[in-house]
């Protein structure tokens, strides 16, 4: 009985060790996550102003904004969703609807999963030689997005792959066996009901697509822009147009980058401020990617 | 080997064999399929029941590996609804099928039942309400829903449910309406509903109906076989099966001595 006892204690003692260093080990990620936030906050804060949105970068750190790299970032993100939507959400439906399983389905399988651990700087190589230099985008807003929409095509298949997945097999047999067709069956049945982990995977590879630095870098955005694309509407006949795809441009954390290279310590704030956006704008989307998920998640429970 | 001669029939297996893959899994089936009558498929878990039942409207075509030889023929067309060059989308808009689980879609009632006629483009929609309404009435669903027709029905009971999934499988007028165990995953009540409903059915329409449980082949069916590893070992009356089977095989299943 008494060794049962001692038993019991020493293994106890283990059971209780692991769990306070998994307390710990947590506390080791909160708290560096939590302190680099807060001197993000106390540097940048204070540099947060309307005019902060609303200014170009100047060569004066009081005066210098980053309209330009939002207005890129934004720009730059809408030619990736438009491009690495449809391509991502079409391959996945065809690889789970109606690709046959065989070595080749297998193969192509791997493929996209590796893809996805693919280091960015590749993809931006990737760009740079087929945008840039083989299709003639130049160094533009549409080059920037186009490789971007590489970068995060892999990640879009996958979440289209799994959440179609999820739909239970009853489901397709029973618009199958009232004679519906593969298509009527994925856009009544296929499509609807995986929107919302679709959505969900869309938003996370696109709020991973605005932080991006490498690849963009890699195609040629520049460093330091005073102006604006092309606005997309004009008064003028024919009123829309797509001129600013072929703009030149920089994006937030390209805008970071070059001020954290500077040495005025000025700049420094800057960065940090520009910081604090990028984050939120991130925070932003994958609030929503939540919010979508749950959403859907109540909506449709098989 | 039938016992039965009556020559109003719906439907003929005619040498049937079916595999999956390399597996042999029905083995030269012949059944004839009386008009208006409620045919019962019974036998022991993997005889090949369902596998048979899921042939006539070929829903063995969604999926790779699998091949169809010999005949089924329906009548009066004299076609031969599993040869390679009918199209399986013909079949299964002629033949209707209800599954054993309650799969209504995550859509609202009325789109459920109207869901067949939006796959044959039918658009108007007096058409569809009015189809809708004589679905549901068919179904005995229309009393618990004509108030709540575009409510979920997800909201619905699985009786209630099953019995949705009927009216869908009803809507488009099929010539054969398949049952796959449909009671299976339903509570008593329920069930004496549905076989109530199945018995009023076939007014209407050929029914076959595979079953696990002999008490409900002897209550809905008018005619029974009964299936042993792939094979029909007995096909007769349904009071006949089980009352003076003359199979020893069909004696010791329905006396449950094995299954």
């Amino acid at each position: 009985m008494e060794d049962i006892k001692k038993r019991i204690a020493h293994i106890k003692f283990w059971n209780g060790l692991f769990q306070v260093v998994g307390l710990l080990s947590t506390f080791v990620g909160l708290v560096l996550l939590f302190t680099l936030m807060a001197d993000l906050f106390t540097d940048g804060a204070p540099r947060l102003s309307y005019k902060f949105f609303t200014s170009f970068p100047s060569r004066f750190a009081e005066e210098a904004g980053i309209l330009s790299a939002w207005v890129g970032s934004c720009l730059v993100l809408l030619v990736t969703a438009c491009a690495a939507i449809p391509l991502g959400v079409a391959a996945g439906i065809y690889l789970e609807e109606y690709a046959s399983k065989n070595r080749l389905t297998d193969l192509i399988e791997i493929n996209i999963a590796n893809l996805a651990g693919v280091p960015s700087i590749v993809y931006g190589l990737l760009a740079l030689g087929l945008f840039v230099y083989f299709f003639e985008f130049g160094e533009s807003i549409l080059t920037g997005g186009l490789a971007l929409a590489l970068l995060i095509l892999p990640m879009v298949i996958m979440a289209t792959r799994e959440s179609i997945r999820a739909i239970p097999n009853s489901i397709r047999e029973a618009s199958y066996a009232m004679g519906a067709t593969k298509w009527q069956t994925v856009k009544w049945h296929v499509l609807p009901y995986s929107t919302g982990g679709v959505l969900t995977g869309i938003i996370i590879g696109l709020s991973r697509a605005i932080g991006e630095t490498a690849p963009i870098i890699t195609v040629g955005a520049l460093t330091f822009i005073a102006f604006l694309p092309t606005p997309p509407v004009s008064s003028d006949f024919p009123f829309i147009s797509f001129k600013w795809l072929f703009d030149p441009f920089t994006v937030m954390p390209i805008q970071m980058f070059n001020w954290v290279s500077r040495p005025q310590k000025e700049f420094q704030l800057n960065a940090a401020a520009a910081g604090i956006v990028l984050m939120g704008m991130t925070l932003l989307m994958n609030g929503v990617a939540i919010y979508i998920r749950y959403k859907f998640r109540k909506k449709i429970k098989w | 080997m039938s016992a039965v001669t009556s020559k109003d029939l719906k439907a003929e297996a005619k040498g049937l064999n079916f595999f999956y893959g390399s597996v042999h899994a029905l083995k030269n089936i012949s059944l004839p399929i009386e008009r208006r009558k409620v045919t019962a498929l019974i036998g022991p878990s993997g005889c090949g029941k369902t596998t048979f039942l899921r042939c006539f409207n070929r829903m063995h075509d969604l999926y790779p590996h699998n091949r169809y030889e010999g005949e089924i023929l329906l009548y009066p067309d004299n076609v031969n609804i599993i040869s390679p060059e009918i199209d399986p989308i013909e079949v299964r808009m002629q033949i209707s099928m209800v599954f054993q689980k309650p799969n209504p879609f995550p859509k609202t009632i009325y789109e459920n039942v109207a869901y067949g006629l939006r796959v044959r483009g039918t658009r108007k929609k007096q058409v569809i309400d009015e189809r809708v309404e004589k679905s549901l009435r068919g179904a005995a669903l229309w009393e618990e829903v004509k108030d709540r027709l575009h409510n979920l029905a997800f909201d619905l009971s699985g009786g209630q449910q099953q019995r949705l999934c009927i009216a869908r499988a009803l809507a488009t007028d099929p010539r054969i309406l398949l049952f796959d165990e449909p009671t299976s995953a339903l509570d008593p009540i329920a069930t004496s509903k549905i076989e109530e409903l199945i018995i009023e059915l076939k007014n209407e329409v050929t029914i076959i109906i595979v079953t696990h449980n002999m008490q409900q082949a002897a209550r809905v069916s008018d005619y029974t076989s009964f299936m042993y590893i792939g094979e029909i070992i007995e096909y007769d009356r349904t009071d006949k099966i089980f009352t003076a089977p003359s199979s020893k095989l069909t004696e010791d299943y329905i006396t449950g001595r094995f299954g």
